[in-house]
């Protein structure tokens, strides 16, 4: 599911999240984990659907650039014993 | 840096900075003019031999000065709305880093392409090498391209924290629970020193913040970080 290649960004074309509108503000923590969920979010629902979980790696890519290292280990750490608030 | 004794403002590594350098010197000299005219106008008050025990009326006067002084003041604002609103325009990033504040250093992630993270520690006085500035220079310097857009994320991990830059003219709170976003552009490469701007504990004077400034090709061969 992790797969560490399919998270590299593209040769030559990833270089850093781009500014997203709906997180104008100067407090860009809602972005960081809004990404969060939504990679998750899209690993559910594709994996559900059986399809390839190719295209989630762009949120993955822009919450690994965001959001602090030790928040993200936090959460899985959620995750993985099911006690993670946000709804996937 | 700093050099001892210095009053006035680093010179500027970044636009901001060099626009907000030409702010301080258009209110300073406002304000001079100020302090000057009121200076000798109580200096003439305190040395005239002549008095008057009249009630005396000068409408035009006072007219005037209440109107120069709204002048005075929409001059200053003018220019200082015009900076902010350019600290906030939308420009598209090359590289962000994350910047976390602790008791007492800096933990610095470069995540965009893999993952480096380390921390800055301020060096001990008995580690100085000669030619070290004491309480400014750090072990791993945070090392940056110049001549590109970069977003810094700012957040701390206990208390508050302030990141400060001031030849960038960067002071940004590192506040537990949020996600502070400020970024840059640096025009010249170089070593650039800050001190954390938020009282923090015992060792708030002590957990300096290292830029090292390098041209783009250099910094795109890698990490040549010493860690």
């Amino acid at each position: 599911m992790l797969d560490v290649e399919a998270q590299e960004p593209p040769k030559g074309k990833w270089s850093t999240p781009p500014f997203d509108p709906r997180f104008p503000s100067q407090n860009q923590i809602r972005n960081c984990y809004q990404n969060f969920l939504d990679y998750h979010r899209c690993l559910k629902t594709r994996t559900r659907r059986g399809k390839s979980t190719q295209p989630c790696e762009y949120y993955f890519r822009v919450y690994h650039s965001l959001c602090p290292i030790s928040w993200v280990e936090s959460w899985n750490e959620q995750i993985k014993n099911g006690i993670f608030a946000g709804k996937i | 840096m700093a050099h001892a004794a210095q009053v006035g403002l680093q010179d500027a590594t970044s636009p901001i900075m060099e626009e907000l350098i030409t702010f301080h010197d258009h209110a300073l000299m406002i304000i001079f003019l100020i302090c000057f005219l009121v200076l000798y106008a109580l200096f003439l008050t305190l040395t005239t031999k002549l008095t008057n025990t009249n009630i005396s009326d000068a409408q035009e006067m006072e007219t005037v000065w209440t109107i120069l002084p709204a002048i005075i003041l929409v001059l200053i604002a003018l220019p200082s709305l015009r900076i902010l609103y350019m600290t906030d325009e939308v420009n598209d990033p090359s590289l962000t880093i994350k910047s976390i504040g602790h008791q007492w250093y800096w933990t610095y992630e470069y995540t965009d392409y893999g993952g480096l993270i380390f921390n800055s520690y301020m060096l001990p006085p008995l580690f100085l090498e000669p030619g070290d500035l004491r309480l400014l220079d750090v072990d791993n310097r945070v090392v940056l391209p110049i001549e590109a857009p970069i977003r810094m994320m700012i957040t701390s991990q206990d208390v508050l924290h302030s990141w400060t830059v001031p030849t960038l003219g960067l002071k940004t709170d590192a506040i537990p629970g949020r996600l502070n976003q400020t970024t840059f552009t640096a025009t010249r490469p170089g070593v650039y020193y800050g001190q954390c701007s938020e009282i923090c504990g015992a060792n708030h004077s002590f957990m300096p913040i290292v830029l090292e400034l390098i041209p783009l090709k250099i910094f795109e061969m890698g990490p040549v970080f010493t860690l």
